[in-house]
């Protein structure tokens, strides 16, 4: 028997109180079956030889003792996830984004990424608003839902919206600029054609219901009287 | 600023009023500020806005950053009283100008 494939064992020596076990030292003896392991070895407990230990390699004595003591630093188990996302937001809800370029829109959630960070798009044809990261905290989730079964986000991640690093040239200062300029403005193709295969397929889901197409290219704002600790979103 | 669609407004915040500081009778404590938001008129009303985020802008004749609209920024930390009112602490104090001036009170970080 491989002690590896036993479970530690639970105590034979129930506790009547903490600290006070049920049986004497001699119960103990014989519920432990030590005298059936003796009877089988002949009168005496089984003992293994030693197995002779490697002789430890001689160490020097340090030439160097340092003169304070140095302080282990604590172990840290701490693991980073993802922010936990709120139970309102399920693939396919519709968001309200409440700052930045887009404040007001009506975006519909792709799923999280790694970082914590929420991944939505308008759909650009609807909204303007592209595929984009945004924080959980900024955002409103409503109740309203869009099937986004045909949409595959699986090659979406942090690295993808990242910035692009920028080729060291230290040729002449006015070729460096107009160079530049020209790679800032445009948008790489196949991050165009992303957007578009992500949206096709939600487009098709978002035309079968009514009114959503207008619900989404339309912007939330609050109006006069409306109460947001009272909305029901 | 970029501008999508040009003169559509959006209200994304809710307006409130400076009142003052936090105060005893004889003595004013500057380092927060009393503010009554429009519509909140209990205290369990205000559970919902507790962490939200407040701007008090103001303008200023020097330009910075391009503006002549300045803010500080600061965020609602707990209801005073039974009726609504609200205590926020800014990021730098605010100036007893702003007694009686507008705040706005978005509504992020949110937690619907």
């Amino acid at each position: 028997m491989a002690p590896k494939d036993r479970k530690p064992h639970v105590s034979r020596n129930p506790d009547l109180i903490r600290g006070v076990g049920k049986y004497s030292r001699s119960k103990m003896y014989h519920k432990r079956g030590l005298w059936a392991i003796k009877a089988k070895n002949g009168g005496a407990f089984p003992k293994h030889e030693k197995k002779a230990a490697d002789a430890a390699p001689a160490v020097k004595p340090p030439k160097f003792y340092p003169a304070d003591d140095i302080k282990k630093p604590l172990v840290n188990k701490r693991k980073a996830r993802p922010t936990k996302l709120r139970a309102s937001i399920t693939p396919g809800t519709v968001l309200i984004i409440l700052a930045g370029r887009f404040k007001g829109k009506r975006v519909v959630f792709l799923k999280q990424l790694t970082s914590g960070l929420l991944l939505v798009t308008g759909p650009f044809k609807i909204n303007g608003v592209p595929l984009r990261r945004v924080n959980q905290s900024y955002v409103i989730a409503t109740s309203t839902k869009v099937d986004v079964s045909g949409v595959n986000v699986e090659k979406f991640d942090d690295k993808y919206f990242g910035k692009k690093v920028e080729k060291k040239t230290k040729k002449g200062e006015g070729e460096f600029f107009e160079a530049e300029k020209e790679e800032k403005n445009t948008l790489p193709q196949d991050k165009k054609d992303d957007q578009k295969s992500v949206d096709a397929a939600l487009i098709a889901s978002i035309e079968c219901v009514p009114d959503l197409k207008s619900y989404l290219g339309a912007r939330f704002s609050l109006k006069a009287g409306m109460k947001p600790h009272e909305l029901v979103f | 600023m970029v501008k999508g669609r040009e003169g559509e407004r959006i209200r994304l915040y809710t307006r409130g009023t400076v009142l003052g500081y936090k105060r005893s009778k004889s003595n004013q404590y500057p380092n927060t500020s009393l503010v009554q938001i429009e519509g909140v008129n209990t205290k369990e009303e205000v559970a919902w806005y507790a962490g939200k985020k407040m701007a008090y802008i103001y303008k200023a004749k020097v330009k910075k950053n391009g503006s002549h609209y300045r803010c500080i920024w600061g965020k609602v930390t707990r209801p005073h009283g039974n009726t609504g009112i609200v205590r926020a602490k800014f990021k730098s104090n605010l100036p007893p100008k702003s007694m009686g001036a507008r705040v706005r009170v978005f509504m992020y970080p949110s937690n619907i």
